[in-house]
């Protein structure tokens, strides 16, 4: 088009001159039949363009139609008979469903988070605090999928860091039935045991940063373990669930039992349902039982420099002899939970609250001794601890949560008037208790998503005399897989 | 303890021994209207979700998990739609016939077409689900689709009772196709008008009785608006003669509240289930209801 507008333009120009000379006036007739050509030619061309336009336009329309068609005939298509992939609702439509946990935490403290105890709890597990400062917490890998038909498998493998090492834990590896039905579940494997209602949850999945101080003290976060699980679903509208689990009894708050047997057995009993459309409950006992032997504290994670400072001098010594500490003998630990949730409506989209709570009661009756001492120093330990949490969080519009919780703890050890019993030793050992520790936490969630939270939180910790104020800032990210909403 | 467990097993004799009807669970209330349709009396049917619940959202509860455990036919949507909390509630259940693909295991969206399936899965464009878009029980056309393969689900299920679902079927493939053709023409007004919506959960619907979507409030699916996002709808709400804001029941309203109050836009909270508004008892009043309070917010 271009070319021609010049072409036409140049024409123009040329016919200007008034003197016109016969030579030119021929040059002139030339141009004009040159033109006439040239504009001949475009047009034609310009036809055969529109042409293939037109004729473009029509197959459009014709794959249109035919489209159309494809999909008339597909929806009227029996089921069967369709061709488009089945879709479900696994977790993801990859096999496995994988995801990837990302967390990490800014902690500031008053105190020391290293000389952190429980003045009468060997404290172990993952009981230590997080770090001073910010640091990345576990980094967790998720796969689970359906075996076959008759078959479920879930690996939950955490990746954390300490100092400067990376070291790996393998928090869950497990298979479990699908297929036995009239509710019967066998699982088998390393699981999370189902005793009490926070034990089975992972961190990313908690109300606060922390665990409650019965778990810290009691199970050193989460117990985790080698073995099997039996569990049976009444068929009754009443949720009953009634299971018990066979442990290894490897990790802690067991620790070093014998090998060929189950050190650990614990059964429970849930019951739960709801109340009209807005109500929903659940409630629980547990019973865990060990035969422990050599039972070492010692927290999992940065907190190995205090087995060298034992003896350094005596304020250290206090706070990090538990550590240091070995117990054998029976564990017996009860746990009591209660959960309680309203929505209105039973939508907890905009707005929703979470009441909970659980008691914990652990005696404990065996011998302590405290590592590489010579002779060795050794005395009856006998205790009976209890302790209990409370919590509410409550979600006041779409995307933010504030959540206020107490804990507390009782121990009471017998340091005296029983056969040997030596109080020296259960003093070094950190095992004498010292008052009540108890604990208020406040915290403030953001969700942009389901996938993404940040969370601030503050904690005025008296776990051991002295008041500690504790404050966190954490960020939990999953990426994969979309997470099950748990109860 | 031991007397509990006791209690327990009678109790689950004494429910299994009575089985006359076939246990029916389904994840939202839509379907549970469906079977009650195809089925009658010859099934018990709960639904998981009510009306005014979102079913993205909710949590696989004690009590859903009871249900599950005694159902002899799990109807859901599927497509992920339930990817949250249906795949604990079945493996928690214990029940073999309701595992993903066993003999007890229907989902809607495997027997009817989906639109919007993302061409790139990325949690950067929100809550998308891979398989497209599930909400599709608000085209009554595919309804049909979908209450054909489960006629046979049932039949399936159900051998001695196989006459009375095709029976009923029959019949309602004939009352459904006749309410189609009514909803077509009284909703023939409705073609081309410009709307907005929360969430995209009326694409089918909207694809149905070719109503234009301006926008949805939600930027992304399952992520609240920002107040950028709602200056922006103003900006085009003003740009575009929007007919209608709509929502559904359960669906966080303030936002679209807000919107219709600065654009003067009328604002509409459809039932998107049975059991969204207190008069939708089932699926021909889902329809019904939907179409009048739209004409009811365009005549105005």
């Amino acid at each position: 088009m271009r070319h021609y507008v010049y072409i036409l333009c140049l024409a123009f120009v040329v016919q200007i001159p008034t003197t016109m000379q016969a030579a030119e006036q021929q040059e002139i007739e030339q141009i004009k039949t040159e033109l006439l050509l040239l504009k001949k030619q475009y047009q034609e061309k310009l036809e055969l363009l529109e042409k293939r336009i037109q004729q473009a336009e029509k197959q459009v329309k014709k794959a249109q139609i035919s489209a159309q068609r494809a999909e008339n005939v597909a929806r009227t298509a029996a089921a069967p008979k369709q061709t488009t992939a089945p879709t479900s609702n696994s977790d993801n439509s990859f096999n496995p469903a994988f995801s990837v946990i990302f967390s990490g935490v800014y902690a500031a403290y008053d105190e020391d988070p290293e000389e952190y105890r429980i003045p009468g709890m060997q404290l172990g597990g993952e009981s230590g605090l997080a770090a001073e400062g910010f640091s990345v917490e576990h980094t967790e890998l998720v796969m689970s999928a359906n075996i076959d038909d008759k078959f479920y498998a879930k690996l939950t493998y955490a990746l954390a860091s300490e100092g400067s090492e990376v070291i790996t834990e393998l928090e869950e590896a497990f298979m479990e039935t699908t297929s036995l039905d009239d509710g019967m579940k066998v699982k088998l494997g390393r699981f999370y045991s189902d005793v009490g209602y926070l034990n089975s949850k992972h961190g990313h999945s908690w109300d606060f940063v922390d665990q409650p101080l019965v778990y810290r003290g009691m199970i050193g976060g989460n117990y985790s373990d080698d073995g099997v699980q039996f569990s049976w679903l009444a068929p009754t509208d009443l949720y009953t669930l009634v299971g018990a689990e066979l442990m290894r009894g490897d990790s802690f708050p067991a620790g070093g039992i014998n090998d060929d047997e189950f050190g650990v057995q614990t059964a429970y009993l849930k019951l739960g349902g709801d109340w009209g459309t807005d109500h929903s409950w659940l409630a629980g006992i547990s019973f865990w039982r060990g035969d422990l032997e050599a039972r070492m504290g010692g927290h999992a994670h940065g907190e190995e420099s205090h087995e060298e400072v034992v003896h350094m001098d005596d304020e250290h010594a206090h706070g990090a002899a538990a550590d240091s500490a070995v117990f054998s003998g029976d564990s017996d630990m009860t746990i009591l939970e209660l959960v309680y949730k309203w929505a209105p409506n039973g939508n907890p989209t905009d707005v929703n609250l979470q009441l909970q709570m659980e008691y914990f009661q652990r005696d404990e009756d065996g011998l302590v001794w405290l590592e590489e001492t010579d002779p060795l120093e050794m005395t009856r330990y006998k205790t009976d601890q209890s302790g209990y949490y409370l919590q509410g969080v409550y979600q006041f519009m779409p995307q933010w949560r504030v959540g206020l919780r107490y804990d507390r703890l009782d121990i009471d050890t017998i340091m005296d008037g029983l056969a040997g019993v030596d109080e020296e030793v259960l003093e070094e050992s950190g095992l004498e208790p010292e008052g009540n520790p108890d604990r208020w936490s406040l915290m403030l969630d953001w969700s942009n998503s389901e996938y993404s939270r940040f969370r601030v939180q503050y904690n005025r910790d008296n776990s051991f005399g002295i008041t500690d104020n504790q404050w966190y800032f954490q960020y939990i990210m999953s990426m994969g897989a979309h997470g099950a909403h748990t109860f | 303890m031991k007397q509990l467990f006791l209690l327990a097993i009678l109790l689950g004799f004494s429910a299994s021994t009575i089985k006359a009807e076939l246990r029916v669970l389904t994840c939202e209330p839509e379907w549970k209207s469906l079977v009650e349709e195809l089925a009658g009396d010859k099934v018990n049917a709960s639904s998981a979700t009510t009306g005014k619940q979102d079913p993205h959202r909710i949590q696989a509860r004690p009590s859903l998990i009871a249900k599950a455990r005694r159902a002899d036919l799990l109807i859901c949507t599927g497509a992920d739609l339930e990817a949250g909390w249906l795949p604990l509630l079945i493996r928690k259940s214990g029940n073999a016939d309701i595992q993903p693909y066993a003999k007890g295991y229907f989902m809607a969206t495997d027997h009817v077409l989906l639109m919007e399936k993302p061409e790139v899965l990325d949690r950067s464009q929100g809550d998308i689900h891979a398989a497209g878009n599930p909400h599709v029980h608000l085209d009554p056309r595919r309804i049909l689709e979908i209450a054909k393969a489960l006629a046979e689900k049932l039949q399936a299920l159900d051998i001695d009772n196989s006459t009375y679902y095709q029976e009923r079927y029959q019949d309602f493939e004939l009352r459904w196709n006749k309410a189609i053709e009514h909803w077509q023409q009284k909703a023939a007004t409705l073609k081309n008008k410009n709307i907005i919506t929360y969430h995209r959960s009326w694409i089918y619907f909207q694809d149905w009785l070719q109503l234009n979507l301006i926008s949805t409030i939600e930027a992304k699916p399952g992520i609240p608006p920002s107040s950028g996002q709602l200056a922006k709808l103003i900006k085009q709400s003003s740009a575009t003669e929007v007919e209608v804001i709509f929502h559904a029941a359960y669906s966080h309203a303030k936002s679209a509240e807000w919107l219709a109050s600065k654009t003067n836009i009328p604002l509409v909270t459809l039932p998107y289930t049975v059991g969204g508004l207190d008069n939708v008892n089932d699926l021909f009043s889902m329809f019904d209801t939907s179409i009048n309070l739209l004409l009811e917010a365009t005549n105005k």
